[in-house]
């Protein structure tokens, strides 16, 4: 069963106050998340990501279209039990301590009053907000309020976590402590759905990811189908800082850092450049397939769909 | 269902209290204290009179001005903060939020007048010296005065589901103005003919009559309260309240939170 089936929604805003016109916000959109995936979803800013996220929360309603959220209806409130959500830069009670806060969403999450202290006190601990105890959300940073959107995100264990910009405002120490939370979540067999445009962070975490631009789907699949080699070409690194003149006369494209050299050959050039660098008792460091970045990928795409659109205004 | 609008409500009274809206009291307890040593020297056989009506109209506006201006954010400050987002993207449906708010509110209105009410009776004391049967009756005119924001609490309630915080006061406050000349209106509908007297009429009805509330004069002179005019009050503000709070709900259910 799908973690989340996403069956045309669509939404246009009303906008303007005295002549209202319509303004679509997104396309009718075909989704399925698979249950225990990372699955990214990519996007600029504007591109229809927390619309999507807003209309999966109910917090939105769609123009057209349904959802189906752990095999049921998404408008079925009993899911919501189920469903853990970090909106982007979250924005907390903020005369409530971290505590109090989400003793709060424990209660409200439906979480049994004698398993709730405990688990509180788990979740800060597991978020990095150990001894805060007494401190008014109003004193925390922006990383220590997102540390808390997170921590209310998964406090009731739901099998199914939205996260909305979730590095936003975090350090790099941060960003890597929720990398591995999400990669935690996935090990419990839970579903975690995220948006982001840090390309590198869906790159390093992600089953499968989902290109939107403009509100509409530009591309879905696994991050190493999407990142898969292109035209055959070989990453060649050995030490030294000279570039032989045979290499340079293969059409190499060579780059020298420090006592490095990096050589882009086709891969059928391969041998040859081994041969060259044996001749000349060149130490090779590590041969390589060269891949499309996601982020070659993601600015291929997003061209595409403005070139498609110039044409056709 | 009933716990999650009791802890919306409970989390709502301790915004109230940590936002230091209790703080009010301070103004109120300074405000009458001074009234009742000044009364006391300057007033012959009025004391009890100025200080019982001066009193209860302190009650009543402080909570109004409080139920306004608590109320019209309780909704519009949540969407705008969207602190409001990661409640309901919990189990929690759109009518326990308002419901919990409303209740929340309430429970801080209820709060505030009981330490305003021993605010009232102590400065009584202070200028009569002693209590009589007859100022029993002050706490009818107290509860009458919870009903009235438990009405003004709800249409704070009703406005702030749909416009903006500033409108929301406008609107709320004109209610409470228009609704306590009530019988007013209902007199000039009486006297009215054609449409003006159907206008007159439907907008009399509609308004909240604050002025069947207000029994401090009377109270002032020791004049017993009708029970039945207690029964018709108490199911009035119910009533009320539960339109206006219907009507909130109604907006609030198919409202997008951008």
């Amino acid at each position: 069963m799908p973690a989340i089936e996403i069956l045309g929604l669509e939404k246009i805003y009303s906008v303007g106050f005295w002549r209202k016109r319509p303004k679509r916000a997104l396309h009718p959109l075909e989704l399925t998340v698979e249950d225990g995936e990372i699955f990214g979803f990519l996007g600029p800013n504007g591109a229809g990501k927390t619309t999507t996220l807003k209309l999966l929360m109910g917090l939105v309603f769609p123009t057209a279209g349904s959802a189906r959220i752990l095999g049921r209806e998404w408008t079925d409130p009993s899911v919501k039990a189920q469903i853990g959500f970090l909106p982007e830069q979250p924005y907390f009670y903020d005369y409530l301590t971290a505590h109090e806060l989400l003793e709060y969403y424990g209660q409200l999450s439906g979480v049994p009053g004698k398993h709730r202290k405990q688990r509180v006190e788990q979740v800060l601990q597991q978020v990095g907000l150990r001894g805060v105890q007494g401190v008014q959300l109003r004193k925390f940073s922006k990383g220590m309020l997102q540390r808390v959107g997170i921590g209310q995100a998964i406090l009731h264990q739901p099998k199914l976590v939205f996260f909305d910009e979730p590095m936003s405002g975090l350090d790099p120490m941060g960003r890597r402590e929720v990398r591995d939370l999400m990669e935690q979540l996935k090990h419990e067999g839970k579903t975690v759905f995220f948006s982001t445009h840090i390309l590198s962070d869906a790159e390093t975490l992600c089953d499968r990811v989902a290109i939107i631009h403009q509100g509409e789907l530009r591309g879905v699949g696994a991050v190493e189908d999407l990142t898969s080699s292109v035209q055959g070409k070989v990453e060649v690194i050995w030490q030294g800082t000279q570039v032989p003149a045979s290499i340079k006369a293969l059409g190499a494209e060579c780059h020298v850092t420090a006592d490095r050299v990096r050589a882009i050959v086709a891969e059928n050039q391969q041998d040859a450049v081994i041969d060259i660098l044996r001749r000349e008792r060149q130490r090779l460091i590590a041969i390589t397939p060269v891949r499309t970045s996601l982020e070659a990928y993601f600015v291929e795409k997003l061209r595409r769909a403005e070139t498609t659109a110039g044409s056709t205004v | 269902m009933r716990t999650r609008v009791a802890h919306i409500a409970s989390n709502t009274f301790r915004e109230a209290v940590r936002d230091r809206v209790l703080y009010n009291l301070i103004a109120f307890a300074l405000l009458l204290s001074g009234a009742a040593i000044l009364v006391g020297q300057i007033s012959i056989e009025i004391e009890k009179l100025v200080v019982i009506n001066l009193g209860l109209t302190a009650v009543s506006l402080f909570g109004v001005v409080i139920a306004i201006f608590i109320g019209i954010g309780l909704v519009s400050k949540e969407i705008e903060k969207r602190t409001l987002y990661t409640v309901l993207s919990r189990p929690v449906r759109r009518w326990e939020f308002i419901v919990g708010k409303f209740f929340g509110l309430a429970g801080t209105l209820v709060v505030n007048t009981f330490f305003m009410a021993i605010g009232v009776f102590a400065a009584l004391f202070y200028v009569s010296h002693k209590f009589v049967r007859a100022d029993a009756l002050i706490l009818v005119a107290l509860y009458f005065i919870v009903l009235e924001f438990l009405i003004v609490c709800s249409l704070a309630l009703l406005f702030s589901s749909f416009s903006s915080p500033l409108l929301s006061a406008v609107f709320a406050f004109s209610l409470f103005v228009i609704g306590s000349f009530a019988e007013d209106l209902r007199n000039f509908a009486g006297m009215a003919h054609g449409l003006s007297h159907w206008l007159a009429t439907g907008a009399a009805y509609l308004v909240p009559n604050f002025s069947a509330f207000n029994v401090i004069t009377s109270i002032a002179h020791e004049q017993p309260v009708a029970g039945q005019l207690i029964l018709q009050n108490t199911l009035y503000a119910v009533f009320y309240a539960a339109m206006a709070l219907s009507g909130a709900v109604l907006i609030f259910e198919h409202r997008d939170l951008k």
